[in-house]
């Protein structure tokens, strides 16, 4: 029986630096100018934040030092954090420290400039959190996939989708569903990467990537920093906006961690993850009124969906079929800013702040109407999942 | 046009038995002689009964595809023809898989089930493991 989950941490400001496809600016520059929005955001100032969480999975991302001697913050605690329970592990161990009293204002940052580092590039695919070029050689997992020329990780998921396509039915049309309500979002979005629409036939005459999965299919790679400031219960009454308290959290690894050994290749690790969620909560699937679903592949918004319960396994197919009920005015809006397929790749750091903007009612052209309290958060894919429960109480 | 990219994996003790059993034509899987586990990716302990008593074993070869992609992506500086990157699944344990590439045929050929069997591509101090249709 998983441990029962102490309720103390809220969400209380959100920031997000300019973003775009090569801005040659450092990371620490959009980490700096994302933490400072976050602060502004909440109503607070620089000497309130008493602890920094940073995600920083490889070299091209802004680490906690260099952000805390920049900004001249005087932190009680302060962590570092590669890919765990997804990217969002970051967030996470701050409303772990938050929740144990460690701190009051905790900012959590993850700023990169992998849009400018593969346009320097050129071409080369990469295996989730490594902005650089290929090693020699490997080591790590990464071995058992890079030597058969598995450059990329959507080589494995284009082999999980293919597995829920032979199992399931799942068709290339339904996943076009999901990336064209996404890019319909986009275009609400001033911030977002690609805005124009998306048809269903310049879905399906994409070019291959790793069939079945297309151009569109894979998110775009950006330059971005995101910082979300996590209070404590007490601190939080000192801020501007109204608390978003952090329902329940999921980090649970129940299986093998493995790209390929996992025993369910149609579910991987978001399995996991999404039961644990309901296991620390009262709410039920049935009481989210919006859900920021990893989009790295649109296949992963399928997963997500059934790893949370939204519908059974094998149903998102049906559960997405034309795109209506997952658009903003569907029963279950999903990645209302247009996520990382079309308002660019955040390595899962969209979507606290947009799942906040969306709550605030602060989301503009975009905002889903009827005043949403609550939201999930599915992020990560493959062997990384991690899941949240926000709400406006 | 080239062949698959190949990045190469770096030896060390627990991979070796595995990335250069294919230089005797042998596939080696790493096998626990306390509880006959069979554990890929290899590792020092045997995850059934925790006995360090690991040692890569021979396996027969023989594999079935379980999924499957054909890559039309260009990932390096030279072109590629479509290759497939496939999970097979061995015959020696439930679960027990490889990520591979289907050779030998045709991209188009490859389906979900089909039979296939290990030889080994040599590059540099590895011998990779790959299978072709069993026909």
């Amino acid at each position: 029986m998983p441990p029962r989950q102490a309720h103390d941490a809220f969400v209380t400001g959100v920031g997000e630096s300019d973003a775009g496809r090569a801005l040659f600016r450092d990371p620490l520059d959009l980490a700096i100018e994302a933490t400072r929005r976050a602060i502004d955001d909440a109503g607070l100032t620089r000497d309130d934040i008493d602890g920094i969480v940073v995600f920083r999975p490889d070299e091209g991302s802004a680490g906690a030092l260099e952000i805390q001697d920049a900004m001249g913050l005087k932190v009680e605690w302060f962590a570092q954090c590669d890919v765990g329970p997804s990217q969002l592990s970051a967030v996470f161990e701050g409303c772990n420290a938050v929740g144990m009293g460690r701190a009051r204002h905790v900012i959590a940052v993850h700023a990169s400039n992998e849009g400018t580092m593969r346009a320097r590039l050129g071409k080369g695919g990469s295996l989730p959190g490594a902005a650089q070029g290929m090693p020699d050689r490997i080591r790590g997992f990464q071995q058992w996939m890079l030597p058969f020329g598995a450059m990329s990780v959507v080589h494995m998921m284009a082999m999980y989708a293919r597995c829920h396509m032979d199992r399931y039915g799942t068709t290339r049309e339904q996943l076009g569903a999901v990336a064209m309500v996404e890019r319909s979002n986009a275009a609400l979005n001033p911030n977002a990467i690609y805005r124009d629409p998306l048809t269903l036939e310049e879905y399906l005459s994409a070019r291959m990537i790793a069939e079945p999965l297309c151009l569109f299919d894979c998110d775009v790679p950006i330059d971005f920093g995101s910082a979300i400031v996590i209070s404590r219960d007490d601190a939080a009454r000192d801020t501007r906006r109204q608390p978003i308290r952090v329902e329940a959290t999921s980090t649970s690894m129940r299986s093998r961690s493995s790209w390929d050994q996992f025993d369910d290749l149609t579910t991987m690790m978001m399995r996991d993850a999404g039961a644990a969620l309901w296991e620390h909560t009262d709410y039920k699937p049935s009481d989210v009124d919006i859900a920021m679903l990893y989009d790295g592949f649109t296949f992963l918004v399928l997963n997500w969906l059934e790893a949370l319960g939204f519908c059974d396994k094998g149903e998102s197919g049906a559960f997405v079929e034309g795109g209506e009920r997952i658009s903003l005015t569907g029963d279950l809006p999903v990645n209302t800013n247009g996520g990382q397929l079309s308002a660019g790749r955040k390595h899962g750091w969209g979507y606290v702040p947009e799942a906040c903007l969306q709550l605030w009612g602060d989301a503009g052209e975009r905002q889903v109407p009827d005043q949403p309290a609550t939201a999930a958060i599915g992020c990560g894919g493959g062997i990384f999942a991690g899941a949240m429960l926000l709400s406006r109480s | 046009m080239t062949a698959i990219p190949r990045v190469l994996p770096a030896l060390d003790e627990t991979n070796t038995g595995f990335w250069t059993g294919g230089l005797s034509g042998e596939l080696r899987i790493c096998r626990c002689a306390a509880c006959s586990h069979w554990i890929h990716p290899p590792a020092p302990v045997c995850r059934r009964c925790l006995s360090d008593d690991v040692h890569p074993t021979p396996v027969s070869g023989d594999a079935v595809v379980l999924s499957y992609t054909i890559n039309r992506q260009q990932w390096t500086a030279e072109e590629t023809a479509p290759y497939v990157v496939a999970i097979v699944e061995l015959p020696e344990q439930p679960g027990l898989r490889l990520t591979t590439n289907i050779v030998d045929c045709h991209p188009g050929e490859v389906g979900a089930g089909m039979a296939v069997r290990v030889r080994f591509e040599e590059v540099e101090d590895v011998a990779i493991p790959v299978f072709s249709p069993v026909r």
